[in-house]
This record gives C-alpha cells, sequence and structure tokens, in this order.
C-alpha cells in the first residue's frame, strides 16, 4: 500500500472537507465532518480499493490517519 | 423554475424533444443507459454539480404470479431500482450533488395498490421507497432532502399497454373521487415544489398523488 494513494483516497470519502485540511498526522476524529457514516465509507474503501475487512472498533483504536493506514495495512 | 436542466436517458429522441419543450438554453442532455453503469460512470464526470435529481425512468410490465420468470424480474428491477440506485451512487462517490440538493424518486401509488399482473412492478417501486428512506438519513447531515412521489394512473403511454382498450381505461377513471388520471403535468408540478425551498424542511416523505384514486 502506498501513503500517498490511501491519503487521497481517505480524503475522498469526506464531501465538505478540503483533502489539504487531512495529513499524515491528523486527528481524524476530531474532523468536523467524521461521522458513524464516514466510517462505513472508511470500511467500504478498506474493502473495494485494498480487500481489507476492517471493523468498527478497529477504526476507532486509530488516532491519526497514519495509523489508519498502518491498520489497514497491517490486515 | 429558471433551472438549466441535465436531462439524461436512452432515447436520443425524446431527450431532444425533452430540451426543446424547456425554456432558456442552458440545458444538456446525455444518452445514457441507466442499466449499464460501466458504459456510463465515465461521462458522469462531465456532469456540473446538482442542485436536484428526478429519478422518472420506469418500466412496466404486466405479468401473472404464476407465471413470473426470472427475465420478468431482472427487467423491471434494472429498470425501475437497480438504475436509479447506482446513478445516485455514482452522483454520490463522485461529489456531484451539492450541500442542501433535493432528490426526488417517482415511485408510483402501485407500492402500496394491489393489482393483476403487477406484482413484480408494484414491488420495485416499494423497494425504491424502501432505499430512499435509508437514503435521507445518510445525505441529512449535509442537508440533502430525500423524497418519493408515489402517484395514481397518469395519462401516459404506460397505462395503453398490455391490451387495455380506452372502455375499459375510462371506467377504471370512473372510480376516482375526480373521475379522472392524473397528467404528467400534476406529478411535474409536485416535483418542483420538492425541488424548490418551499419544501425545505420536507425529508422521507412519500406523497401519494392520486385525485382520489381507491386504494385496494
Amino acid at each position: 500500500m502506498n501513503f500517498d494513494e490511501f491519503l487521497a483516497n481517505f480524503a475522498e470519502q469526506f464531501d465538505d472537507t478540503d483533502p489539504s485540511e487531512i495529513a499524515k498526522d491528523t486527528i481524524f476524529h476530531d474532523l468536523e465532518e467524521w461521522s458513524s457514516l464516514t466510517g462505513m465509507s472508511v470500511i467500504a474503501m478498506a474493502k473495494m480499493m485494498y480487500g481489507k475487512t476492517v471493523t468498527g472498533a478497529d477504526i476507532r483504536s486509530c488516532i491519526t490517519v497514519e495509523d489508519l493506514f498502518h491498520m489497514i495495512e497491517s490486515k | 423554475m429558471g433551472a438549466s436542466v441535465v436531462a439524461v436517458g436512452r432515447d436520443e429522441k425524446r431527450l431532444s424533444e425533452t430540451l426543446s419543450l424547456l425554456d432558456g438554453y442552458s440545458h444538456v442532455s446525455f444518452r445514457l443507459d441507466l442499466t449499464q453503469i460501466n458504459d456510463y460512470s465515465d461521462t458522469i464526470e462531465r456532469f456540473p454539480k446538482l442542485d436536484g435529481i428526478v429519478h422518472c425512468a420506469g418500466i412496466r410490465h404486466l405479468t401473472v404470479c404464476k407465471m413470473i420468470t426470472a427475465e420478468d424480474i431482472d427487467t423491471q428491477f434494472d429498470v425501475n431500482f437497480k438504475g436509479p440506485v447506482l446513478l445516485q451512487s455514482s452522483l454520490l462517490s463522485r461529489k456531484k450533488v451539492k450541500k442542501g440538493a433535493s432528490i426526488v424518486f417517482i415511485a408510483s401509488l402501485a407500492y402500496a395498490a394491489a393489482g393483476i399482473g403487477n406484482a413484480i412492478y408494484s414491488a420495485t417501486k416499494g423497494a425504491i421507497i424502501s432505499y430512499a428512506n435509508c437514503l435521507k438519513v445518510e445525505l441529512a447531515p449535509r442537508l440533502i432532502r430525500v423524497n418519493c412521489i408515489s402517484p395514481a394512473m397518469i395519462q401516459t403511454d404506460m397505462i395503453h399497454q398490455h391490451d387495455v382498450t380506452e372502455d375499459m381505461l375510462e371506467a377504471d377513471q370512473q372510480t376516482y373521487l375526480f373521475k379522472t388520471y392524473g397528467t404528467p403535468n400534476d406529478v411535474a408540478n409536485l416535483t418542483v415544489y420538492l425541488l424548490s425551498d418551499a419544501s425545505r424542511w420536507m425529508t422521507g416523505s412519500n406523497i401519494e398523488l392520486t385525485g382520489g384514486a381507491p386504494k385496494i
């Protein structure tokens, strides 16, 4: 998995958040637009784009976008 | 309304005819078969961002329950359910729906009214109403409204299919409180209301537009 590509895919899950607001060390739970719906989009993204199965609990255990990347990569 | 319309459909001639009936010059059309998502997904990129979406493609084939085939199910579900659902999915994932937009599904009173031979058509309309009911929840954070219109019989080519005679239609109209079927304009006027800010506090509604049709 390539991180920059992952970052772009992750940012794509948001409708009103500018991609420039999302970086490696962004605490994604703090983003105004983050919600259970975005969480479900990330679960679908992990499955569709990387063939990885992640759960809501997996996502909750991550703090930064980089954490999320490593968690999905490790699956 | 003064809107710029992006018309989408399979039939080039009817698309041109539709555009020719509209005031203004900012309208565009795309010839797409909504049942073929793999063919049209790139075209969606060329769409402008939308303030309103009306899902109004629909077909109806009458088949009695004991004769229903897999093909009957697929044909009607492809156009009445799968097509609008996948188009909506594509528009959302490509960020073509503006914040505060309004989405309207033209369903049918058939979702709740029983009719001989109408089982699959009715099921497709029930399915789209259930889908819209979930879509409203997912889009509410962006203040996007999702509503359905369920008309009773409307005077279109669809009602003249399947060996139905004018006498049968006339007798059926007499069972309506207003003694007449609706017109496409009746549906269009309600659609305009749902697209406009006049309905800004409405989402998740399924409006039955019936002229007093009897419900069986």
